[in-house]
């Protein structure tokens, strides 16, 4: 399996803080990766480093290399490209105050799709691999914000799928639903896997186990360990990883 | 940082010494078992046969815990190994429990027929296998590999003292056949020996995979 993401000796300042300190990890492509750790960490930071989001933090500066297919997204990349091809779901639902339809149609409307028959098909795309289609086929002209929280997250899911990306970021997306929309998204997320590379950020770690490959334990700005999520779930190496999953710590 | 899950490590601490409680009742078991075999002792016999309820029962406990503590504890790693290997554990006791009590059944017979019937190999089997009980379940408290290697390696002087005993059952079977109900039964009783030294050397494989992840040099997950 290839390395979509290669992430070399990489450092991050927040002003005279560094959130996250000489992260090396490869990050294999249509794999399921989970960031895991206790709050404040730095796996949202590193997350939102993958498209760049730390971008527009007052104040953030990066050194090391991000390479996203071979390229350097923090050397003269095209933000507006990685932004389309790096999609991002967080951990609250936040569908556009505007109808289902509108909402999917917006990102490929805002790349230049105008025909009506082209944006039908990818909202209808969309919502299909989003696993909503069924549920909301019958009021697209619907506000999104009209449906349940499960449902306005897949819309959301839906929204990042619409403009074709090749990875999904995706902060805690479970972290704000029942027990039966994170069943839901779960099974979603192990299906879009064959599709995008997937990287996780969460704080539920049985979820880690049920859907990753990969999970990388962060503790102060730094990577621990980084392993199969097996491996990593029944042998880790490091005692405070031991400590950390077994709940001995926190 | 500060300490958590205090609850479900007390939990942890409570079903090892379930544990310790199930071996110690596998020893008795094993030491009633040998003592009414050597003496000749019906009544010590038909005790250690009553004696596996309590093995049973103390089994049925353990069982019970650990799929509570699986259920409401969700455990992973160090935790996840502990419990399944207790689960696997007790199963090899129980069935170490059934062997003394088929010893004990075995000896009732014995008695009943000759109660001078002598064979040297139930005591000298009967020593290796009670070591390898212990040290087993002292292997599993302590998190001692060593010492699982050592009941594993144990393993062959039962097996030799087995094929041994089976020779020396046939000789005789050919020059007493008068007796061969009773070397029939001694047959059964050695099997029943070399079958405890196995169920030890799967604690002991157990034992390894808590500690290390891997059982019989298999990663398991």
């Amino acid at each position: 399996m290839n390395d979509k993401y290669q992430i070399t000796d990489l450092n991050l300042f927040y002003g005279d803080f560094q959130a996250l300190t000489d992260v090396n990890m490869n990050i294999k492509e249509n794999q399921i990766t989970a960031f895991i750790g206790p709050s404040g960490c730095g796996k949202s930071t590193l997350l939102k480093t993958l498209n760049r989001m730390n971008d527009l933090i007052d104040g953030c500066h990066i050194t090391g290399k991000v390479l996203l297919d071979g390229v350097d997204i923090y050397d003269n990349y095209d933000v507006n490209l990685l932004r389309k091809n790096v999609g991002m779901v967080f951990q609250k639902p936040n569908p556009f105050p505007m109808s289902i339809y509108d909402n999917i149609a917006y990102g490929p409307r805002t790349h230049g799709i105008r025909k009506k028959a082209l944006l039908d098909d990818i909202v209808e795309e969309s919502l299909h691999k989003a696993a909503i289609w069924d549920e909301v086929k019958d009021r697209l002209k619907r506000n999104a914000l009209s449906v349940s929280g499960g449902q306005q997250q897949r819309i959301c899911i839906a929204r990042a799928l619409a403009v074709g990306p090749e990875v999904l970021l995706m902060d805690e997306p479970t972290s704000a639903l029942d027990p039966i929309s994170t069943n839901k998204i779960e099974d979603l997320i192990l299906d879009l896997k064959k599709y995008y590379t997937i990287v996780i950020v969460t704080h539920n770690m049985q979820q880690a186990t049920r859907i990753s490959d990969a999970t990388a334990f962060f503790l102060l700005g730094e990577i621990i360990e980084f392993d199969s999520t097996s491996s990593l779930f029944s042998m880790p190496k490091d005692k405070r990883t031991e400590d950390y999953i077994t709940g001995r710590f926190g | 940082m500060t300490r958590t899950r205090t609850h479900f490590d007390n939990e942890l601490n409570q079903l090892n010494i379930e544990l310790i409680d199930m071996g110690t009742l596998v020893e008795i078991a094993i030491d009633k078992a040998i003592h009414a075999l050597n003496e000749k002792d019906v009544e010590l016999a038909q005790e250690a046969i009553e004696f596996d309820d309590k093995i049973d029962r103390q089994e049925r406990k353990i069982e019970q815990h650990c799929i509570k503590l699986l259920m409401n504890q969700q455990p992973v790693a160090r935790d996840l190994r502990m419990i399944s290997c207790i689960l696997k554990i007790i199963t090899d006791l129980e069935r170490i429990g059934d062997h003394a009590s088929d010893i004990s059944e075995l000896t009732k017979r014995i008695a009943k027929e000759d109660s001078n019937f002598e064979f040297p190999y139930f005591e000298r089997m009967a020593k290796i296998c009670v070591k390898m009980v212990t040290d087993a379940v002292d292997a599993f408290v302590t998190s001692n590999l060593e010492l699982c290697q050592s009941v594993i390696a144990m393993d062959d002087q039962v097996d030799a003292l087995f094929n041994e005993a089976k020779e020396s059952i046939i000789n005789s079977l050919q020059g007493k056949s008068n007796q061969s109900d009773l070397y029939v039964d001694a047959l059964m009783i050695v099997k029943y020996f070399e079958r405890i030294g196995d169920h030890a050397v799967n604690i002991a494989e157990w034992v390894i995979f808590s500690i290390t992840g891997t059982h019989k040099d298999i990663r398991i997950v």
